[in-house]
C-alpha cells in the first residue's frame, strides 16, 4: 500500500522476492509430480489441478507483476479467466449429463 | 511549451506513463485472447478425458514423466530469470539484464531440445497424432505451446540484442516487461498442461 503511494515509479520486484516465488514453484512442482505416483482415484486429478493453480497464481501474481497491478489490469486478467471457466463449466457440465444410449 | 517538447522527443502525443500503462493493458488483452485460444483444446481435453477415461490413463502412462518434469523445472527456472531480467533493466543494469535473457533463451532452447527427444521417442514406438484421440490432444496442444515457445525466443532475441545495445534503461523498458509477461504466459499454459498430459492422463 505505502509502496504505491511514495512511488511515481513503477513496482519493482526485488530479486529476492523472486528466489523465494521460484522456491515455492519447485517445492509445488517436486510434490505434484510425487502425489502422481500415489492412487487417489479422482482426487489426483483435484490435487493437481489445486497445485497448478497455486502455481499459476504465483506466477502471475509476482512474476507477472498482477500483484502490484491496478484495478483495470486486473480486470482484463480475470476476464478471460471467467469466459474460460463458463466454457469450462458448461463443457463439463453437458459431457456429465448426457444420457446416451 | 512543455507540450511541444513532448510531442518533440516522442514523436506522441502520449503521456510516457499513459503510454506504458495502455502498452500494458494491450498485452494483457492480448494474454487473454492467447487463453482463449487454449481454453478450446482444455475443453476438448475434458470432453474426451470424461468419454474416454480408460484411455487416457492408459496412454498417458506412454509418456516420459521424469522428462515433463525436467522441462517443468526448465521452464520455471526461465520464467525466474527472465523475471530478474525486467528487475534488472527497471533499475538500469542492461548488462545483467541482457545475460539473463540469454540464460532465458538458452532454457527455451533447452526445452525444445527435451521436446523434439520425447517426440523421437513417440515416433519411434510409432505413436502420431493419429494414433488416438490422447496422443492427438497430447500433439496439439504440446506442438502449439511449443510453438509459442519458438515466438517467444524471437521475442527473447530481439529483446537481448536492443537491451545489450542500451535500447532501455530505468525510465523506459516496456518492450522488455511486454516480452516477459508473454514469456510467463507460455510457462503459465506448461504449468497446465504438465500434470493434465503427463500426471493424471
Amino acid at each position: 500500500m505505502s509502496e504505491h503511494s511514495h512511488s511515481e515509479e513503477h513496482h519493482v520486484t526485488s530479486y529476492t522476492t523472486y528466489f523465494i516465488v521460484w522456491v515455492v514453484l519447485m517445492i509445488l512442482t517436486v510434490t505434484t509430480v510425487y502425489i502422481s505416483y500415489l492412487d487417489f482415484g479422482t482426487f489426483n486429478l483435484v490435487i493437481a489441478m489445486v497445485v497448478a493453480s497455486i502455481k499459476a497464481a504465483a506466477v502471475a501474481l509476482f512474476f507477472m507483476h498482477l500483484k502490484f497491478e491496478d484495478k483495470i489490469t486486473w480486470l482484463f486478467a480475470i476476464f478471460p479467466l471467467a469466459l474460460l471457466a463458463l466454457l469450462m463449466g458448461m463443457t463439463i457440465l453437458d459431457t456429465f449429463t448426457r444420457i446416451t444410449p | 511549451m512543455e507540450q511541444a517538447n513532448t510531442e518533440h522527443s516522442h514523436g506522441l502525443h502520449m503521456d510516457p506513463q499513459v503510454e506504458y500503462s495502455s502498452s500494458k493493458l494491450g498485452m494483457w488483452l492480448f494474454l487473454g485472447t492467447e487463453i482463449m485460444l487454449f481454453g478450446g483444446l482444455f475443453a476438448a481435453y475434458a470432453i474426451f478425458r470424461a468419454k474416454y477415461p480408460e484411455m487416457f490413463l492408459e496412454q498417458h502412462q506412454e509418456l516420459n514423466r521424469e522428462m515433463g518434469a525436467i522441462n517443468t523445472c526448465i521452464l520455471i527456472f526461465s520464467s525466474l530469470t527472465m523475471a530478474i531480467a525486467v528487475s534488472a533493466i527497471q533499475k538500469g543494469k542492461r548488462m545483467l539484464s541482457s545475460l539473463l535473457i540469454l540464460v532465458t533463451i538458452i532454457c527455451g532452447l533447452g526445452f525444445g531440445v527435451v521436446k523434439y527427444f520425447e517426440y523421437g521417442a513417440k515416433f519411434a514406438h510409432h505413436i502420431y497424432p493419429d494414433t488416438s484421440i490422447f496422443f492427438s490432444l497430447y500433439f496439439m496442444m504440446t506442438g502449439l505451446h511449443m510453438l509459442h515457445v519458438f515466438v517467444g525466443l524471437l521475442i527473447l532475441g530481439v529483446l537481448m540484442v536492443l537491451t545489450w545495445k542500451g535500447k532501455f534503461n530505468e525510465k523506459y523498458s516496456t518492450p522488455v516487461e511486454l516480452g516477459g509477461l508473454y514469456w510467463h504466459l507460455v510457462d503459465l499454459i506448461w504449468i497446465y498442461l504438465f500434470p493434465l498430459l503427463y500426471l493424471v492422463g
